[in-house]
């Protein structure tokens, strides 16, 4: 991983927004989960752009990870409308073409660095050659920074070893779009800049789609897009310029937490009135 | 970044099948690696058997005809009971780690997933029961009229049945704990059921009647019939299409029980 690329934003500058190309990525109406006696989706209307990095903020438990399974197409009772890259998310064609990265590090802890990649390319293209798997491989780990420890097995690494493992798995292929659920939780702030520089990357020269999770606000100011999130609702959607200005405020954070004092007091003024 | 690299685009795709060689060989293959990172999981497995041979040998020396029925039951008990407990843990963790999440939501089929586990734990079986049998015939003195090469093909396809089981009840598992506590509760009431004490036909009606539907009275007829005959017999062939239907039949439900899209 290069430390800075020439498509990196700068680093408190707005970021210049990809154009949007085609329909949306991610599309969705009255998206409605439930699970167990609990509501955690309300009915959602948002559309994620293609070929952009859209944040997905919210305090935990407000419903970020239920959306991001919905739109992989793991999550069950999901009603309302879910279109993923063309197809009703979960469709089996988006399998090769959604790459999944779950908040705790979905790897074998019982087999080496490389031995983890080796079989999920297998299962993902089976169709390659021994050496062009290798070759994939070594690509992914490249992008995440994880070329030397290779031999060593997924359960002896570090938090943010183990989560890099977890995200180069979802590299593979060069999916077209990219659900990354909490990818940079526990990582120190040099690799946080490298996997953001990286993932800004992705977006402008594989075209690809980025979704990524955060309850750390000071991320959402590196996405070109933001859906704020809180108790299985949308709060905002926009850029995080337009969300700053909108709210009169400085930083993401400050819009936030501006917007979450609105909807409280609106909240409270709905239960007196009542 | 490293971006620039041609990489193969996900976008023409394998279609899907019920079954892949090459996923369900990947998935063998990668299960056996994972064991091959636990050598002391490998010698229990393969080791344990023959020492409770050894053991039985001589708790029955004055009365080897005793041993000889006991031993071949066990010879097929075994591996049924040590594939059930491997596989059972070993699906659970991959149901509670995250990882067959991440499969499912990648295109693997449930097939293929299924059939790679048995396929891994098919290869440990018959490199168990060879141990087993071949100490069991030739060190031990088991007196086995008919070929060895029956007892094999029982044990392996008590082994198939052991994975099914394991596969299945971890589905109905939360944790490891309540894993573990599926085989007294699956495996036991066939022990003492399946003919192992005494013969099924003294057993009472009743008792009798519910060995008669367990898979592992079967397993254990099988031994008998290759024990007691020469060539195979028409009971022989009955008990060896019984326990590999059950298999089947459980492996199916099994794979009913991996859900692509969970709560």
């Amino acid at each position: 991983m290069n430390k800075e690329g020439p498509d990196t934003p700068a680093e408190d500058g707005p970021l210049a927004v990809p154009a949007e190309d085609g329909p949306a990525a991610v599309r969705a109406q009255g998206l409605t989960v439930v699970r167990g006696p609990r509501t955690v989706l309300r009915g959602l209307d948002f559309t994620v752009p293609r070929g952009q990095i859209t944040g997905l903020l919210g305090p935990s438990g407000c419903g970020k990870s239920t959306l991001m399974r919905s739109i992989v197409g793991t999550q069950a009772k999901v009603t309302g409308t879910l279109e993923v890259l063309g197809h009703p998310a979960g469709h089996p064609t988006l399998r090769t073409r959604i790459g999944y990265v779950t908040q705790a590090p979905s790897v074998y802890d019982d087999l080496t660095i490389r031995q983890n990649l080796d079989y999920f390319a297998a299962i993902l293209t089976p169709e390659l050659s021994t050496a062009d798997r290798r070759r994939e491989v070594d690509r992914v780990l490249t992008d995440v920074d994880l070329t030397t420890h290779t031999d060593s097995l997924a359960g002896n690494l570090s938090g943010g070893q183990r989560s890099r493992v977890s995200l180069a798995v979802a590299l593979l292929g060069t999916p077209e779009l990219l659900v990354l659920d909490e990818p940079t939780v526990g990582l120190d702030p040099v690799l946080r800049r490298d996997l953001w520089n990286l993932f800004h990357s992705l977006a402008a020269t594989r075209g690809a789609t980025l979704l990524v999770s955060s309850h750390v606000m000071d991320e959402a100011e590196r996405c070109h897009r933001l859906l704020l999130m809180r108790e299985g609702e949308i709060l905002a959607d926009g850029t995080p310029d337009a969300l700053r200005s909108r709210t009169g405020t400085d930083t993401v954070e400050a819009a936030f937490l501006h917007l979450v004092d609105e909807a409280t007091a609106a909240a409270r003024e709905k239960e007196t009135t009542r | 970044m490293s971006t620039t690299t041609t990489a193969p685009t996900r976008s023409a795709p394998t279609p899907p099948r019920a079954l892949n060689a090459s996923r369900t060989t990947a998935t063998a293959a990668r299960v056996l690696r994972q064991l091959r990172h636990d050598p002391r999981t490998i010698a229990l497995m393969l080791l344990v058997p023959c020492v409770m041979l050894v053991l039985l040998r001589y708790v029955f020396d004055g009365s080897p005809r005793v041993f000889d029925n006991i031993g071949a039951s066990l010879l097929g008990i075994f591996p049924l009971i040590t594939m059930f407990l491997v596989t059972s843990i070993a699906t659970l963790r991959e149901r509670t780690s995250g990882t067959l999440e991440r499969l499912l939501a990648m295109p693997l089929g449930k097939g293929d997933l299924i059939a790679g586990y048995a396929l891994a734990f098919g290869t440990i079986a018959i490199i168990q029961s060879c141990l087993a049998t071949g100490l069991a015939v030739w060190f031990l003195g088991l007196d086995v009229i008919g070929s060895p090469w029956l007892l094999l093909l029982v044990a392996l396809l008590d082994a198939l049945l052991g994975t099914a089981l394991g596969l299945f009840v971890s589905a109905f598992a939360a944790s490891e704990f309540q894993a573990v506590q599926f085989m007294p509760a699956v495996i036991f009431p066939q022990l003492l059921l399946c003919g192992l004490f005494t013969a099924r036909s003294n057993m009472h009606p009743v008792l009798e009647a519910i060995s008669d539907v367990l898979p592992m009275s079967y397993a254990v007829d099988g031994m008998n019939e290759v024990l007691k005959h020469t060539d195979m017999t028409a009971n022989f062939v009955r008990d060896v299409l019984i326990v590999a239907g059950c298999a089947l039949l459980v492996l199916g439900l099994g794979a009913a029980t991996l859900r692509r899209r969970t709560a």
